[in-house]
C-alpha cells in the first residue's frame, strides 16, 4: 500500500493539488514535495517544536501527522506567515534583541509566539515561558525570546483574532 | 597611535556596538539554508545498520535481502569501505604515551559500542534505505562490554582492542612537589568525590552531510554541517586519496554545534566513500535517535579531590585524581583526552596557591565516543574547585565571598602563572567578584534567605569563579601533529560600486561571527556597516584557517579581519592621495565610505569613485600608481599560548526538601572577555551557555545500563533545559583587553557553560546545609536530592 | 463509524489513528508497523460535548485544548480541565484527543487517571454493538484496557460533579509538559464538614492509573483536619506498589505520592 494518494489542500493561501504516499508525514511533504524547507525536523516525535505549522489556524506538529490527513485543510508555514507580513513585528523584535542564533528552532518559536500573541492578552513572562514550553532552543538562554515576545505584546494593544484562551484553575 | 585604534574609540564606532546580525533575517523568514534542506540532482540517501550490542564480534553479514529491496542502490560493509579509505587514529604526539585503536568508517571484525554503524545502505529515499535495514542479517557473538571505570583499569578486564594491551588511553601526572607534607600539616583539609553525568550536545539540527563525488573530474564536494570545513577538506583528501585542491567543503547555515560538529564521525566518513563508489551525491542526516547513539558525548568524570587550608582560610594546596570514561577509542583528530587534560590543569586556576598535584586517567569504555563539547573540561574543573572552596569556607566560618576575596589572584598580580603552567596575562577576579556582589544584591538575598527559612522555605545561593581558555595557539593541536590550523586568513575586496566583501576563514554557527567581522572591517576600513558583506564556510572561497572552536572567532578571526582591513585602507588612501594629487596619504582618513581630510573632516573623494576609476578608468590613474583594492592577509596568534578570560557566576534556587525538586529563581554572570565587539551577541551567547550549564546541573545525563545500552537516548528521556524551568539571567561585564592583538578581544562563547553548573551545585548545597547534608554529583535529580535528604 | 469497524475487521494488521500524537512517534521509531491506518479523526459520531440527565458526554475526538477550555467540561468534569494544561505542550494539545489518551492508557498520562477519579463510563462500539464500561473496570494492565481489538471508544460519560463536591489536581514533573513523576486527582464529596465519599486517582505509580482505596476509605466520615490528612497519607502505603525503576525507587515514589496527597488535601481543606 505505498501508492500515492491524491490530496487537495491550501498551503500559504495557494490551493494545491498533489499526491502523497500514506506513510509520508506532513513535514516531509512540505519540505520535500513543496520545497518549503522553513519547517524543520528536530526530533520527529513532537518533543522539540521545530516543525510547527498552522493547521486551520492552530499550531500543530507537522511531524506528527500524515500529509494525507491534511486533505482539505488550510496550512500555513513560516514562509507564508512571513510573506504575509503578519509576524513582521515579532521578527523585528527577535532580530533587534538577538532572540535567535543558529535559527533552526526559530520558525517553530515564531509560530508559537504568533499564536500566543493572537490569543492571549498581555501574557506574563511566566505565561510566555509556559507557551514556549514545547519549543526547544539550544543556542539562546530563552531570555531574549521572552523579552522579544513581551515587547511585541506591549506594543500590540488588542489580540488580532478571536478566542482568548484561559487556564483552568486547579 | 594609529588610525585603527582611533576608529575604535570614536563614539559611533562599530566596535562595542550592539548591531543586529544581517544574516539572521533569512533565518527569521524561514529561508535558512541548512544541509538538511539541500537537494542535489540525482542525490541518494544513506541509512546505517547499527550494532545493538555494546561489544560483539561480527561473525557474518548477510546483505542479499537488503540489496533486493526497492530503491536500494548500494549496500556496503566495513571491508568494502576499507578498500578505499585510510583508517585514522585519534592520538596526538604531545600527549605522551597515548594509545587508541585504528578506526575505519564501518565496523570490521568487532562492534565496540551499541549504535556503531556496521552496514551502510544507500537508496533513492531515506525511508527505502531504512526499510532495507530490516532485511540485513548480522550474526554477532556477544562479548563482555566494558562499562565500569574501575573495572576497566583492572588487568582481568576484557580489552576493547587487542592491539591496545589495556583499556587505559592516556595518563598524566602533575606535581609541584611536597604535597603530602602540606596536607599532613595543614590545619584544615576538605575533600570530596565528585561525579559528573555524561552529556551530549543535542543540537537542534542533527548532523548532516552530503558528499558529492564527480568522477568525470575527480572532484569531491562535501556539503557538511561542520564548524570547520578546512579540517575536513584536509581529512577527506588524505583518507580517500583525492588531491586537496580537488576537495571542496562547504558549510552553509548550521543548526547549532557547540563543538560537536568538529569531530570525525564514522558515518560522515562512510558517506564520502559511498559517494565515491556510486559517483553520485549521497546524503545522510542523523535522526534524533541516531544522534544520541553517535554524536560525541562528554564530561563523564569521577574526580576525587582535596584542598588544604591554614587556620585563617588561606588555601595552601590541592590534590586531585580524575578518572574519565571515554568511548572505545579516542576521537579524531582532536582526541578524547583534551577534556581531562584541561580538567586537571584548570582546577584551582583562579586562586593564588601554587602547590598542586593531579593525576589523570583516561579510560576506554564500550559507549559512544567522547570529545570536545562546549567549555571542554572547564565545567568539571570549576565545579570541583568551587565546591571545595565553599566547603572550605564552611569549615573555617567564612562567607563564600569572603573566602574568595582572600584567595583569588589579586588584580594587580599579573602577569603570573598557575601551578599547572598556564600563563595569565591579566585577569580581573577581584573586580568581577565585587561587581557580582553588587549586581545580585547579595546581602539582601542572604537576609531574605534567613527570613524565609523561618517559614520553612529553603533558598540557596551559590557562586563560582572561573577562568576560560580562548584564542588558542598551535600549542593546542598543531604541536601534536594535527593538521588543525590556529591561524586565519581574510580576503577583503572593494567592489566596483564601492562596497566591501570580506571572505574569511572563521565560520558562522549562529554565534554571530559574520556580524562581528563585518563590524570590525567597517570600523577599521571606515565604511558603513551595511555595505560590508562577510562570506564564510567555503574552502574554495576563503583562505584556509582555524574556523570555529575554542572561542577563537572574535579574538583571532577578528584580529585577522582587522589587520587585513588596515592594509586595504592603506591601499585605498594611497590611491586617493595620488588621485587628489597629495604628497602623502597621511593627511587623509576614510569615514562612512568617503575619503576625508583627517584633521578637518572635509569630504574629498568617495570610495565608490575610487573603485570606479580603479576598475573601469585605470587609464586615468597617475603613472606609477596601481590600485590594489583586494587584500589578502593571514594572522597567527603570537604571545600568550591562550588568551585567558575570567568571570564569576551566581545561582539562586529554592529547594523543595520534601520532593527534591529545585526551582531556579535567577542566575547572574559577570564576564571579562576583553574588548566586547557586540554586547547584544555576547550577552545571549553567555545566557545560552549558562542554560547549557544549568541543564548539566539539573537535567542532562546519558544513562547506561550494565550491558552498555543507552537507556535514555531520545528527547523524551534525555532532559534538555526548556524555557519554563530556566530563569532570567543577568549579565555584567568587566573589560580587560589582551595586548597580544590590536583588537584586544578575547573569546566568550563557552564562558556561560564553564561556571553555571558549579554555581548551581553550590547553591543547592547552600540550601542543604540546613539539613547537614550535601550532594557532589550532577545532575542533581530529585532522586539524588531525596537520597541526600535521607530518603531511600 | 461502521466503515471504520469493517475496515479494521477486513485487514490483517490495522491500527486506528485519531490525533496521532502518541501513535505517530511510535511509527516513526518503528516500534509499530501496521499495514493499514484507519483515520477516524473525522467521524462525527465521536465528536461533541453535551450535558443532560446529570451526565456530561464528551466525544472521544474532543481535542485536549477543547477539554481545557470548553465551559461544559470546566463546569461538570473539572478535573479534566484542570489536568489539561499539564498534558504535553500547546501544539500537542491542539491535536491530541481525549479518547486517544484514554484508549492508550499510558499510566503516566493525566487523562486516564482523571477519568478514573471522576468515575466516568466509557462508551464503546464494536462488532457486538454498543457497551458501557465504568472506569474502575476499564484500565486492566500496562497499555491494556477493556477495549477489544477493533473496538472504538466513542465517548466518555462523566457523572457531573455535585455542588457538595470539591476537587483538586496536581503533579510533580521535572519539566513543564513532561510525564509526571507522580500526579493525583481528588474528587471528594462532603456532608457538611465531613467527607461522605472520596475518589483519589494517581498517575505514574503503576501499570495503570491507580485508585488509592485505602486512603479514600480513611477519609470517609472524617473532617479534613491535619490528623485525617496524616492518616490518609499513611494509608497510601497499602494502596501503592510502584515498580522498580532506575530513576526513582518504589519507596521514593510512594513518598512523593504521600507528599502530593498531603498538599492536595490541605489545599482542599482550605476551601472546605
Amino acid at each position: 500500500m505505498s501508492e500515492k494518494l491524491p490530496i487537495s489542500l491550501t498551503i500559504n493561501g495557494e490551493p494545491t493539488d498533489s499526491y502523497a504516499a500514506p506513510r509520508e508525514t506532513l513535514a516531509d511533504f512540505l519540505r520535500r514535495d513543496l520545497q518549503l524547507t522553513g519547517t524543520h525536523l528536530g526530533c520527529e516525535m513532537g518533543a522539540c517544536g521545530a516543525c510547527l505549522v498552522l493547521l486551520d489556524n492552530l499550531p500543530v506538529h507537522a511531524c506528527l501527522m500524515f500529509a494525507v490527513q491534511a486533505d482539505g485543510a488550510n496550512i500555513e508555514t513560516i514562509e507564508g506567515l512571513s510573506d504575509r507580513g503578519v509576524i513582521a513585528d515579532i521578527q523585528k523584535a527577535f532580530h533587534e534583541r538577538n532572540a535567535l542564533q543558529c535559527g533552526f528552532c526559530t520558525p517553530g518559536i515564531l509560530l508559537t509566539a504568533h499564536h500566543l500573541l493572537r490569543t492571549t492578552r498581555n501574557p506574563s513572562r511566566e505565561e510566555i515561558r509556559d507557551a514556549l514550553s514545547g519549543n526547544y532552543c539550544r543556542c539562546t538562554g530563552y531570555m531574549a525570546i521572552v523579552d522579544a515576545i513581551e515587547e511585541v505584546s506591549a506594543s500590540r494593544r488588542e489580540p488580532v483574532a478571536g478566542r482568548v484562551i484561559e487556564r483552568a484553575e486547579p | 597611535m594609529n588610525n585603527a585604534l582611533h576608529a575604535f574609540d570614536r563614539p559611533n564606532s562599530y566596535i562595542g556596538r550592539s548591531v543586529a546580525r544581517p544574516n539572521a533575517k533569512r533565518l527569521l523568514a524561514g529561508r535558512g539554508r541548512y544541509i538538511t534542506d539541500l537537494v542535489l540532482p540525482r542525490m541518494l540517501h544513506a541509512a546505517f545498520v547499527r550494532s545493538p550490542h555494546a561489544h560483539a564480534r561480527i561473525v557474518s553479514i548477510d546483505v542479499t535481502g537488503a540489496k533486493a529491496m526497492p530503491g536500494v542502490r548500494l549496500v556496503a560493509t566495513g571491508d568494502d569501505l576499507a578498500k578505499i579509505c585510510e583508517p585514522w587514529v585519534g592520538t596526538l604526539a604531545h600527549f605522551k604515551g597515548m594509545k587508541s585503536p585504528e578506526q575505519w568508517p564501518l565496523a570490521r571484525d568487532k562492534a565496540i559500542w551499541a549504535g556503531q554503524a556496521v552496514v551502510a545502505i544507500v537508496a533513492d529515499s531515506r525511508a527505502q534505505a531504512e526499510d532495507a535495514i530490516e532485511e540485513i542479517g548480522i550474526e554477532f557473538e556477544e562479548l563482555r562490554p566494558i562499562i565500569d571505570i574501575d573495572e576497566a583499569q583492572t588487568p582481568e578486564s576484557p580489552i576493547i582492542a587487542s592491539t591496545m594491551g589495556g583499556n587505559v588511553c592516556f595518563t598524566t601526572k602533575l606535581d609541584t612537589g611536597g604535597i603530602d607534607e602540606i596536607f599532613a600539616s595543614a590545619t584544615h583539609v576538605v575533600e570530596g568525590e565528585f561525579l559528573f553525568g555524561r552529556h551530549t550536545a543535542v543540537t537542534m539540527e542533527p548532523r548532516a552531510i552530503i558528499a558529492d563525488y564527480n568522477p568525470s573530474e575527480g572532484q569531491l564536494t562535501v556539503h557538511h554541517a561542520t564548524q570547520t570545513p578546512y579540517q575536513f577538506q584536509d581529512l577527506y583528501s588524505r583518507h580517500y586519496g583525492v588531491p586537496e585542491a580537488n576537495v571542496r567543503v562547504i558549510a552553509p547555515d548550521i543548526g547549532g554545534s557547540f563543538g560537536m560538529k568538529l569531530h570525525v564521525y564514522h558515518e560522515d566518513m562512510a558517506v564520502v566513500g559511498l559517494s565515491i563508489l556510486l559517483g553520485r551525491p549521497v546524503k545522510f542526516v542523523a535522526d534524533r535517535l541516531e544522534s544520541f547513539l553517535s554524536d560525541i558525548h562528554a564530561r563523564d568524570h569521577r574526580v576525587r579531590a582535596k584542598l588544604a587550608m591554614d587556620q585563617e582560610g588561606a588555601i595552601l594546596a590541592m590534590d586531585v585524581d580524575d578518572v574519565t570514561a571515554i568511548g572505545p577509542f579516542s576521537s579524531f583528530p582532536r582526541t578524547s583526552v583534551v577534556e581531562g587534560n584541561q580538567v586537571v590543569r584548570l582546577i584551582g586556576a583562579p586562586y593564588k596557591f601554587q602547590n598542586y598535584r593531579a593525576e589523570l586517567s583516561v579510560v576506554f569504555q564500550n559507549k559512544v565516543q567522547t570529545s570536545q563539547y562546549r567549555a571542554v573540561g572547564h565545567p568539571v574543573a570549576c565545579a570541583v574547585t568551587e565546591r571545595l572552596v565553599d566547603m572550605a569556607a564552611s569549615r573555617v566560618g567564612l562567607d563564600p565571598f569572603e573566602i574568595r576575596a582572600k584567595n583569588l589572584i589579586p588584580d594587580n598580580a599579573y602577569p603570573c602563572a598557575s601551578p599547572t603552567g598556564y600563563k595569565f596575562e591579566a585577569l580581573s577576579h577581584e573586580a568581577c567578584l565585587a561587581q557580582l556582589k553588587t549586581l545580585m544584591n547579595y546581602d539582601a538575598l542572604r537576609a531574605e534567605q534567613a527570613e524565609l527559612l523561618k517559614k520553612g522555605i529553603h533558598r540557596g545561593i551559590g557562586i563560582a569563579t572561573f577562568v576560560e581558555i580562548t584564542n588558542p595557539s598551535p600549542a593546542f593541536y598543531g604541536v601534536g601533529g594535527a593538521r588543525i590550523s590556529a591561524q586565519d586568513g581574510a580576503i577583503i575586496k572593494v567592489t566596483p560600486s564601492g562596497e566591501v566583501q570580506c571572505l574569511i576563514s572563521v565560520t558562522e554557527v549562529g554565534q554571530g561571527t559574520e556580524a562581528i567581522i563585518g563590524q570590525i572591517v567597517a570600523a577599521t576600513l571606515g565604511v558603513k556597516y551595511e555595505t560590508v558583506k562577510v562570506v564564510t564556510g567555503d574552502t574554495e572561497m576563503t583562505p584556509h584557517g582555524g574556523a570555529t572552536w575554542g572561542c577563537r572567532g572574535a579574538g583571532i578571526g577578528g584580529e585577522t579581519a582587522l589587520q587585513a582591513a588596515k592594509r586595504l585602507k592603506e591601499n585605498v588612501l594611497r590611491v586617493a592621495a595620488a588621485l587628489l594629487q597629495q604628497e602623502t596619504s597621511q593627511r587623509l582618513d576614510m569615514r562612512d565610505g568617503i575619503v576625508v581630510d583627517a584633521d578637518s573632516g572635509q569630504e574629498r573623494l568617495a570610495l565608490a569613485e575610487i573603485a570606479r576609476i580603479a576598475y573601469f578608468r585605470s587609464d586615468t590613474l597617475p603613472p606609477g600608481v596601481d590600485a590594489q583594492l583586494t587584500v589578502a592577509h593571514h594572522y597567527a596568534p603570537q604571545g600568550y599560548p591562550f588568551a585567558f578570560t575570567n568571570g564569576i557566576q551566581a545561582c539562586h534556587i529554592e529547594l523543595d526538601a520534601e520532593t527534591g525538586f529545585v526551582k531556579i529563581l535567577k542566575h547572574w554572570a559577570i564576564e571579562d572577555c576583553g574588548r566586547v565587539i557586540n554586547p547584544l551577541l555576547v550577552d545571549e551567547q553567555i545566557r545560552g551557555g549558562v542554560v547549557q550549564g544549568l541543564g548539566a546541573a539539573f537535567f542532562e545525563e546519558c544513562v547506561y545500563d550494565d550491558t552498555g545500552q543507552l537507556m535514555n537516548g531520545s528527547l523524551a528521556d534525555y532532559l534538555v533545559p526548556m524555557a519554563f524551568e530556566m530563569p532570567d539571567i543577568e549579565v555584567g561585564h568587566v573589560d580587560t583587553p589582551t595586548r597580544d592583538t590590536e583588537l584586544g578581544a578575547k573569546g566568550a562563547g563557552e564562558a556561560g557553560t564553564a561556571a553555571a553548573s558549579a554555581a548551581a551545585l553550590n547553591a543547592v548545597n547552600d540550601a542543604l546545609r540546613f539539613f547537614n547534608t550535601s550532594v557532589s554529583q550532577i545532575p542533581m535529580t530529585p532522586e539524588r536530592l531525596l537520597r541526600a535528604l535521607g530518603y531511600t | 463509524m461502521q466503515e471504520a469497524l469493517a475496515a479494521f475487521a477486513a485487514a490483517d494488521d490495522a491500527t486506528y489513528i485519531a490525533g496521532g500524537q502518541s501513535l505517530v512517534p511510535a511509527l516513526a521509531m518503528r516500534l509499530q508497523a501496521p499495514s493499514l491506518l484507519i483515520d477516524i479523526s473525522r467521524l462525527e459520531e465521536l465528536k461533541g460535548v453535551s450535558f443532560g440527565d446529570g451526565w456530561l458526554r464528551i466525544g472521544a475526538l474532543t481535542r485536549h485544548f477543547e477539554t481545557l477550555s470548553e465551559p461544559l467540561v470546566r463546569q461538570h468534569a473539572p478535573l479534566l480541565s484542570a489536568a489539561a494544561p499539564y498534558v504535553a505542550h500547546p501544539a500537542i494539545r491542539n491535536k491530541g484527543t481525549l479518547g486517544g489518551s484514554v484508549a492508550l492508557a499510558d499510566p503516566a498520562a493525566e487523562f486516564p487517571a482523571m477519568i478514573l477519579a471522576h468515575g466516568a463510563e466509557m462508551e464503546i462500539v464494536g462488532g457486538a454493538g454498543v457497551r458501557r464500561v465504568p472506569a474502575d473496570e476499564f484500565f486492566i494492565d500496562l497499555y491494556q484496557t477493556a477495549l477489544e481489538p477493533g473496538e472504538l471508544l466513542v465517548a466518555l460519560h462523566v457523572p457531573a460533579v455535585r455542588a457538595t463536591q470539591l476537587w483538586v489536581f496536581d503533579e510533580l514533573a521535572r519539566r513543564r509538559g513532561d510525564y509526571a513523576m507522580v500526579g493525583a486527582g481528588l474528587l471528594i464529596d462532603f456532608d457538611d464538614q465531613e467527607v461522605s465519599d472520596a475518589r483519589i486517582a494517581f498517575l505514574s505509580v503503576g501499570a495503570t492509573p491507580v485508585r488509592a482505596e485505602a486512603a479514600e476509605a480513611s477519609l470517609v466520615g472524617s473532617v479534613l483536619d491535619a490528623e485525617t490528612i496524616r492518616r490518609a497519607q499513611a494509608a497510601l502505603e497499602s494502596d501503592l506498589d510502584p515498580p522498580e525503576e532506575k530513576s526513582l525507587t518504589p519507596s521514593m515514589r510512594v513518598h512523593l505520592a504521600r507528599v502530593l496527597l498531603g498538599r492536595l488535601l490541605q489545599r482542599m481543606a482550605a476551601r472546605a
